[in-house]
């Protein structure tokens, strides 16, 4: 089954609160905030009943808490960055919005403990923090590394930080943190920890970044791809990035279903704008 | 009095006349998380071609003003791998199917038809031969009464004659209803009303088109006027044709728009990215707006629009 505990409601802004350059909301969101994985995301109607913005934007879900009988919550962190951005995060709390989720997979939790990276750029770094309680609860070490072309870009809770092990921040600008960019500092960071696995969000060239040091280490890499997309629920085929399957083949699937979480090495990267040669199909 | 919701298409009747749209309901897996798809008139799938097809490069789509542009290029599976997989998956879920084909030459049509004249379970043939997302403008087969005719006659040909055919035409055309009527001569029973239109929008940052194939077709309700026009153009010229009517419907109203036009079903096909239930929420809509209006069955409402008024 394909989003098995995917479901359509009308979620109520509980908190909206400007943090630097994005919008921290809080949604009342009911039961399915006890199926949400970390690495989910969550597709929202934007404009109003009257829009002429005609498809759902998708967040990557930054925290759920499930509270039993008086429902869940779940927090998204938004850039205003379009119109449909724009509009979610000047809506006033006590609004409704139209919200499906979780929809997608989520990063793998492995069994056995591990040293996690997880590397996140601009509000890329949403879904890591809740990944990073979870890592923590089973008592792995987490270490983040955050970046950003500049300091107020950063997005990084005061009790995200709390539940890592050590934090990094770099800037393009040099405004906070180690000037440079993330991947500047995986190496160092992988060799002192000894990690053994990354996790990673963020633009698709850094996500390329990180998962060309994660070949040369031989470590595990898992990333939320991004590619633009319309329905968030695997219908519109819009959203496709080449993948390598088990067999060999590389498939241009969806990444709304076959991610946003997939294994790194899996991902042809850098191919935007055409179709990688030995694709199913390609012309 | 009960009302009578039902509808045919040639010789298959369907329970109500709400689709999917082709290319908008996956394999119809994607949308029974969120609806039961016995509930839809039938499901249409995505238009399947003979190979496998890895489709257009991204970024494949940019949404405009109450609509959006997709460039996918009709990726698929391939004729084999749909029959193997999403077939015997909505058999199993008991969905009425239509399957859409999609050839890039008339012996593709052709064989496509063959193969599928054997398969059961299947209720109707949509014929795309107006899929604006090819390579070639001059693939597009419905752009032309010649080329248009000549597919459907291939599919004709080689399926039995209780099957029916619906053909699914471009509304980028000069007269919609002259290539209608030449599908209905080539041995079409119904024609599917309208496939996207042709559009581009620029990025004025890159100062380049937004889309990987440059072009893409323009879906929502943007177009919807466009539909209703050409389902009212054809229902004149054809009287007791089959029409699915398509483009942009987002509610029960625009629905009933396009039944009064002269469809006799329709298809939710953009709506459905924006909210997953959008057909059964049309569904329910429609049949309340129809019995609102005093209508006893869909029948009575097929084409309203043209009678006279003294």
């Amino acid at each position: 089954m394909i989003n098995k505990y995917a479901e359509s409601t009308k979620a109520e802004i509980i908190s909206n609160k400007k943090v630097g350059a994005y919008h921290h909301l809080v949604f009342e969101v009911g039961g399915l905030a006890s199926h949400v994985r970390p690495g989910n995301f969550v597709a929202i109607s934007v404009g109003g009943p009257t829009s002429a913005m005609v498809l759902r934007r998708a967040f990557a879900i930054h925290r759920s808490m499930d509270r039993g009988a008086s429902g869940g919550v779940i927090e998204l962190v938004v850039a205003p960055h379009g119109n449909g951005s724009k509009w979610l995060t000047s809506l006033p709390v006590g609004s409704y919005v139209s919200l499906t989720g979780p929809l997608g997979t989520s990063f793998g939790i492995p069994t056995d403990n591990v040293r996690a990276l997880l590397v996140g750029g601009g509000y890329g770094s949403a879904p890591l923090f809740g990944l990073a309680e979870v890592l923590k609860a089973r008592g792995n070490r987490v270490d983040m590394v955050l970046g950003a072309s500049t300091g107020g870009k950063i997005y990084a809770p005061l009790e995200g930080k709390r539940s890592v092990n050590s934090m990094t921040i770099t800037t393009d600008d040099g405004s906070a943190g180690v000037h440079g960019r993330v991947s500047d500092v995986l190496p160092e960071l992988i060799e002192r920890n000894n990690c053994d696995i990354i996790y990673s969000c963020g633009p698709m060239a850094m996500l390329e970044a990180i998962s060309q040091i994660a070949v040369r280490y031989n470590i595990i890499h898992q990333c939320a791809v991004e590619e633009s997309m319309a329905c968030g629920i695997g219908v519109c085929m819009t959203c496709v990035i080449p993948l390598r399957d088990e067999d060999g083949q590389i498939r241009m699937q969806r990444s709304c279903i076959a991610g946003p979480v997939v294994d790194g090495e899996r991902v042809i990267w850098n191919s935007g704008g055409s179709i990688p040669e030995g694709t199913l199909g390609a012309p | 009095m009960t009302f009578d919701f039902s509808t045919q298409f040639g010789r298959t009747t369907f329970p109500n006349p709400v689709f999917t749209a082709s290319g908008c309901a996956g394999s119809g897996k994607e949308l029974a998380q969120f609806f039961d798809i016995r509930e839809l008139g039938a499901v249409v799938t995505k238009s399947i071609m003979r190979k496998p097809r890895s489709g257009r490069a991204t970024p494949r789509m940019a949404e405009t003003p109450s609509g959006m542009l997709n460039s996918i290029g009709l990726q698929g599976p391939g004729i084999e791998e749909f029959l193997a997989h999403d077939i015997p998956w909505l058999k199993a879920h008991e969905a009425r199917i239509i399957v859409s084909i999609a050839g890039e030459t008339i012996d593709d049509y052709a064989f496509l038809a063959k193969r599928l004249s054997i398969v059961s379970g299947i209720s109707a043939l949509e014929v795309n031969i107006s899929c604006p997302n090819v390579e070639n403008r001059g693939q597009v087969f419905a752009c032309d009464p010649v080329t248009a005719s000549a597919a459907i006659e291939a599919v004709r040909r080689n399926v039995p004659g209780t099957m029916p055919i619906i053909a699914k035409l471009s509304p980028d055309v000069t007269d919609i209803a002259t290539i209608a009527e030449s599908c209905v001569s080539a041995g079409a029973d119904a024609l599917a009303l309208i496939n996207t239109l042709l559009g581009m929008v620029i990025d004025t940052n890159t100062m380049l088109p937004k889309l990987a194939g440059k072009t893409g077709g323009l879906s929502g309700p943007a177009i919807r006027p466009v539909a209703v026009r050409a389902i009212y153009q054809v229902r004149a010229r054809l009287p007791h044709i089959g029409i699915l009517g398509m483009g942009g419907i987002s509610s029960g109203n625009d629905a009933l728009e396009m039944i009064l036009a002269g469809a006799n079903g329709i298809s939710v096909g953009t709506a459905t990215f924006g909210n997953p239930t959008a057909p059964i929420d049309i569904k329910g809509d429609l049949e309340k707006l129809l019995m609102d209006r005093g209508f006893s069955s869909l029948r009575e409402a097929v084409g309203f629009a043209h009678r006279t008024t003294s």
